[in-house]
């Protein structure tokens, strides 16, 4: 399989001298999905933010599909963006937020009202009672595949996907999981995820790369990884599972 | 006010009226067409920001008395009243819009800006569709405190004979008749009355529903 996104020796070095990343390189295969985990400030959101230019790397290279894109506005329109706090414009409808890059590329309105409640209908959205709402009239979860479904309005080739169900409650996060597992059985993209979440990583990734202080300390398929012996590894597993490792409160009945 | 009063000024009255809006319109043309692109200028350069607004700030302390009288003596100005009193009205309205601009801008949420950066809008799309829209409320703000300010200010223009209701003031303090007085003041306040409701609804109309990140 062919390289969708490739970073090359990419370091990036913070105003203060801190080195955010170091030399990192990465090959994201075609079509799978990557996880990178790591903690606070180890540079998950780094790497991934440097692969749409909105950080410029002090050196190396992201390559699209085995070569550099300059025009940075093209690329960013070639990659769907997904972030936490979904980052709807509060002021257009839901029809209008989907449809805004396609708005920006000068689709007609009729091929625009066209995709975009396709998109909805990808999302698990009923067109007909979403469309004319506006984001603040939605709960957390629709929101958040509002934004799934503008990330995917262009088509992208290429999905970055930053803590993306971090801010949900666990069922509805594990619903939106299932629906992202669902959507991407029909939607051919490659993506990217960031998570702080060991059992989302496990869930929906094919593969898991660990960072840790900017560097690249293990990238393994899924299946690997907690087969790994890794010291890094197995304290972050570790730190997942507590729940399970503790032993009854004395005097709890059974 | 008397009937024969009234019937001997309503005349004078409209045409005065409709001077006062020509020229306190003009002004808040020309002010709007130079502080909002210069307040958008300053949110892309923002050391700018202090020096420029402190100097509009300047303009604003000036009483606008002396602002006529200081513009009275320049050349192609100095020669028609109605120029000293656009331009000077202009300075005057630059400050409120400018600086709600300004601030309505660098007050949208900063995750908005870097999404729309992120998804490929390019400056000129993310300035118009989502940072002036954002700040609008903001801006007609700014305008609305504009307006009242330059109308209440245009009845002094009358003293360098530009004209506007506030000649009949003018008039009236002179000749001692508080009918020539109240015959320039109350259209005068219900113009500026007129301006505040009309641009406050506009104010009201682009409010943008709390933030996302406020609910749960």
């Amino acid at each position: 399989m062919s390289a969708a996104l490739e970073f090359r020796d990419i370091s990036v070095v913070a105003a203060g001298g801190r080195r955010l990343l170091d030399r990192v390189s990465l090959c994201i295969e075609e079509g799978s999905v990557t996880a990178i985990i790591g903690r606070s400030g180890s540079g998950k959101t780094t790497l991934l933010r440097t692969a749409n230019r909105m950080i410029e790397p002090g050196s190396g290279e992201v390559l699209i599909a085995g070569s550099v894109e300059r025009d940075v506005v093209a690329l960013r329109r070639r990659m769907g963006y997904v972030i936490q706090e979904t980052g709807l414009f509060p002021h257009f409808t839901i029809e209008r937020n989907v449809g805004v890059i396609l708005e920006a590329e000068g689709k007609s309105c009729a091929q625009r009202s066209d995709r975009v409640r396709d998109l909805l209908r990808l999302v698990g959205l009923d067109p007909e009672s979403f469309a004319h709402r506006y984001p603040h009239q939605l709960s957390g979860g629709q929101r958040q595949r509002v934004g799934l479904a503008r990330a995917l309005a262009a088509e992208p080739k290429i999905l970055l996907m930053d803590e993306p169900f971090g801010a949900l409650d666990p069922l509805t996060r594990a619903e939106m999981q299932d629906m992202l597992l669902d959507l991407l059985t029909r939607v051919k993209t490659t993506v990217l995820l960031v998570t702080h979440d060991l059992d989302e990583a496990l869930y929906l990734a094919d593969r898991i790369v660990l960072l840790s202080e900017g560097k690249i300390i293990v990238n393994v398929p899924r299946d690997e990884f907690l087969r790994s012996d890794h010291p890094e590894i197995v304290s972050y597993a570790a730190a997942f599972h507590r729940g399970e490792a503790r032993s009854p409160r004395e005097g709890a009945s059974a | 006010m008397s009937a024969s009063f009234l019937s001997q000024y309503s005349a004078e009255i409209g045409t005065l009226t409709v001077e006062h809006l020509w020229l306190t319109g003009a002004a808040m043309l020309f002010a709007a067409a130079l502080a909002i692109p210069a307040g958008v200028w300053l949110t892309r350069s923002p050391r700018w920001a202090k020096p420029v607004i402190g100097v509009t700030n300047v303009l604003q302390t000036i009483p606008s008395l002396a602002m006529f009288g200081f513009l009275l003596p320049l050349p192609w100005l100095g020669e028609r009243a109605a120029r000293i009193a656009i331009v000077a009205l202009t300075a005057y309205a630059l400050l409120p819009i400018l600086r709600n601009t300004y601030a309505g801008i660098r007050g949208i949420d900063p995750t908005l800006i870097e999404v729309a950066r992120a998804i490929g809008l390019t400056d000129r799309q993310r300035l118009f569709k989502i940072e002036l829209p954002l700040a609008a409320s903001f801006i007609f703000a700014g305008l609305r405190t504009a307006t009242v300010t330059c109308i209440g200010i245009a009845t002094i223009a009358a003293a360098v004979g530009a004209g506007g209701l506030g000649e009949l003031i003018f008039r009236g303090v002179a000749s001692v008749d508080n009918r020539l007085v109240l015959a320039g003041a109350i259209p005068a306040a219900f113009l500026a009355l007129i301006a505040d409701g009309a641009l406050g609804l506009l104010e009201r109309r682009f409010k943008v529903p709390a933030p996302e990140s406020a609910r749960s």
